[in-house]
């Protein structure tokens, strides 16, 4: 909205409407978006009542699909790895990346060197990523059979191995996903006014109490948004999961999203797969709405009052 | 397994200046008599702890790039971490004698194809959002914002069905269409929070001028938004360069495959050529790489689109 003052000699609503865009500007990116992006979530609610395997039409089956839930074993599996890989990448990154990014955001040389290097497994696609690690945690080759001895594991068998899978999938999604979230740090440290510092010092401040009265309060935000990002990008690890596990090894890794593809496009009942999927949307935006009202984040109160 | 050798929660040093005591361990004079140039502290378990890290970094990087130059003998005989006996690019010759032409091309194609698209639609729709006075246009950015909470995963279903139905399974086009429709929720808030920050003045001046907004658009706004069209360029087209799941899904024959599913196909018919494998990893990462060298700024600018401010 603009509060312009309108020009001298003119009525204010001609003023204000001439030059101004109209709707149509907004027309083509809207309808890419709905036809792409809404219409889908339409479509899956409706295909969730029906049975396909992905070619021909749908089959109208009614609740069908919604009461196969209960008989699904794996489901449930499939919910609990999701919340506890999600829980666990939350723990190790959040910390992790807080951390770091606020080492990586003073300005000594020594520490621009180092975070360059830090920011490097942001270059790499996350199939090259998966693809790596699994050659990487190889029990034979890999350096898994050098390093699976000090890790507890003497036969090199760390992810095939039902009770450290999971955990090992978790450290691989980390390495890929700290650097990003240590950039967000990073960036908003580099924000906090340098005289809170100063003044903390002259009070006799040391570092640790500045850190928990300064750095930590101001970044408040910047934690909430980290931690939406990690929580409702934990669906899209499902990739990761998928090239590394394949959601093994028996189906221990196997999250829900990933449960969700391997119905539809492996066994292609698409129609169960899509009551998956609306519990994956439902889920997600039940999250995120949670988060944000939980935090008070949506009011945007400004944590820099009074500066 | 414990999660990776990690920085302690030890104190980091904040910004600035800190104590200024050559120690750092406690300050508890208040602003030392004589004021030389405060030394910065050297905080010992940070550095550790960032070292550690750096190793956690540095060694899967350095296990692809040593990997991806062994002789398949010495990658069954040498060890993963060991110094290669010797070195050798037949790995880098055979995976570009393999089809990499192909993979690049597509990648390429999907990628500028949508970094294009992506700017053409989300700027006039910023510009509406920013400057319009059309109801309709509100409504519309807050179901953009929605957008931003769907996740692709969840929908790949129905995106499939949609695809098959316009005929367009199997094509790069499969790729773009959905791959453009999930950067431009992102893409509108970034462009419409750069879009905000114009001076109201600078438009009415154009309009005093007699310009509508076509001409206020190419004259002012596309010159304007150019650090946001960086940034949401990169965004978009990281994505789409790094994509996997769409492909994964929308196609299916060796025409039509990008980058990150030749890495998977490679895998899947060459399991054991793992040296083959990583050389292609490293390809996969050189323009990306290239990108981080030459403008390292932009680059991490458009990965944290959205968290400019």
């Amino acid at each position: 909205m603009t509060t312009a003052v309108p020009a001298l000699g003119r009525a204010p609503a001609d003023r204000r409407r001439h030059g101004r865009p109209g709707a149509l500007w907004a027309v083509p990116a809207g309808l890419f978006f709905t036809a792409f992006g809404l219409a889908p979530i339409l479509v899956v609610a409706y295909l969730s009542l029906t049975r396909w395997n992905g070619l021909g039409d749908p089959v109208w089956t009614g609740l069908d699909n919604w009461r196969a839930l209960r008989d699904d074993a794996d489901l449930t599996h499939g919910i609990w790895t999701t919340l506890l890989l999600t829980a666990l990448c939350w723990l190790v990154q959040t910390p992790l990346a807080l951390l770091l990014g606020v080492w990586a955001a003073a300005p000594q040389r020594n520490r621009a060197v180092l975070s360059a290097a830090f920011f490097l497994p942001l270059l790499l696609s996350t199939a090259a990523i998966a693809l790596a690690w699994q050659s990487l945690l190889d029990p034979n080759f890999g350096a898994a059979a050098t390093l699976g001895p000090w890790l507890g594991a003497p036969d090199g068998n760390l992810i095939g191995d039902p009770d450290r899978a999971l955990y090992v999938v978790a450290l691989v999604i980390a390495w890929q996903f700290v650097p990003f979230h240590t950039l967000i740090y990073q960036a908003a440290v580099r924000q906090i006014p340098a005289t809170l510092y100063e003044a903390a010092a002259i009070d006799g401040a040391d570092r640790v109490r500045q850190f928990r009265s300064i750095t930590l309060p101001l970044l408040r935000h910047t934690i909430i948004a980290s931690s939406v990002l990690m929580i409702v990008g934990s669906l899209t690890y499902f990739e990761t999961i998928l090239l590394l596990t394949g959601g093994g090894p028996g189906t221990e890794t196997r999250v829900l999203p990933l449960h969700m593809y391997i119905k539809g496009f492996v066994g292609f009942d698409m129609g169960y797969a899509s009551t998956l999927s609306v519990l994956l949307v439902a889920v997600g935006t039940v999250l995120s709405v949670l988060i944000v009202r939980a935090t008070g984040y949506h009011r945007m109160a400004s944590d820099r009052e009074g500066l | 397994m414990r999660p990776p050798p990690s920085v302690r929660p030890a104190p980091s040093p904040t910004r600035g200046t800190t104590a200024p005591t050559t120690t750092g361990v406690r300050a508890t004079a208040p602003a030392a008599p004589r004021r030389a140039r405060p030394r910065r502290a050297v905080n010992l378990p940070a550095g550790v702890g960032a070292t550690l890290w750096l190793l956690v970094v540095v060694l899967p990087l350095y296990y692809i790039l040593v990997t991806s130059l062994r002789t398949p003998d010495g990658y069954l005989g040498d060890g993963a971490l060991a110094l290669p006996g010797t070195l050798t690019l037949d790995n880098y010759g055979r995976v570009l004698g393999s089809g990499f032409a192909r993979l690049l091309l597509n990648s390429a194609v999907v990628t500028a194809a949508t970094i294009v698209l992506v700017l053409a639609l989300a700027l006039p729709a910023a510009y509406a959002i920013v400057r319009g006075t059309s109801r309709a246009v509100r409504v519309g950015f807050s179901l953009f914002l929605l957008g931003l909470a769907i996740p692709a995963q969840a929908v790949v279903v129905p995106i499939y069905l949609i695809i098959t139905r316009l005929q367009l399974y199997d094509s790069l086009l499969a790729v773009i269409l959905p791959t453009v429709a999930f950067s431009l929720p992102m893409s509108v808030v970034v462009l419409t929070s750069t879009l905000r920050d114009v001076p109201d003045e600078l438009y009415e001046a154009m309009t005093v001028d007699g310009a509508g907004p076509a001409r206020t658009f190419t004259r002012l706004v596309v010159p304007l938004a150019r650090p946001g069209l960086v940034s949401i360029g990169i965004f978009s087209g990281l994505g789409a360069w790094n994509g996997f799941l769409f492909p994964l899904v929308l196609t299916q024959s060796p025409e039509q495959r990008v980058l990150p599913l030749g890495l998977w196909n490679f895998q899947n018919q060459f399991g054991t050529d793992v040296p083959g494998l990583m050389a292609l990893v490293v390809f996969s990462a050189l323009p990306v790489l290239t990108l981080y060298l030459f403008g390292r700024r932009h680059l991490l600018g458009g990965l944290t689109a959205g968290f400019g401010k």
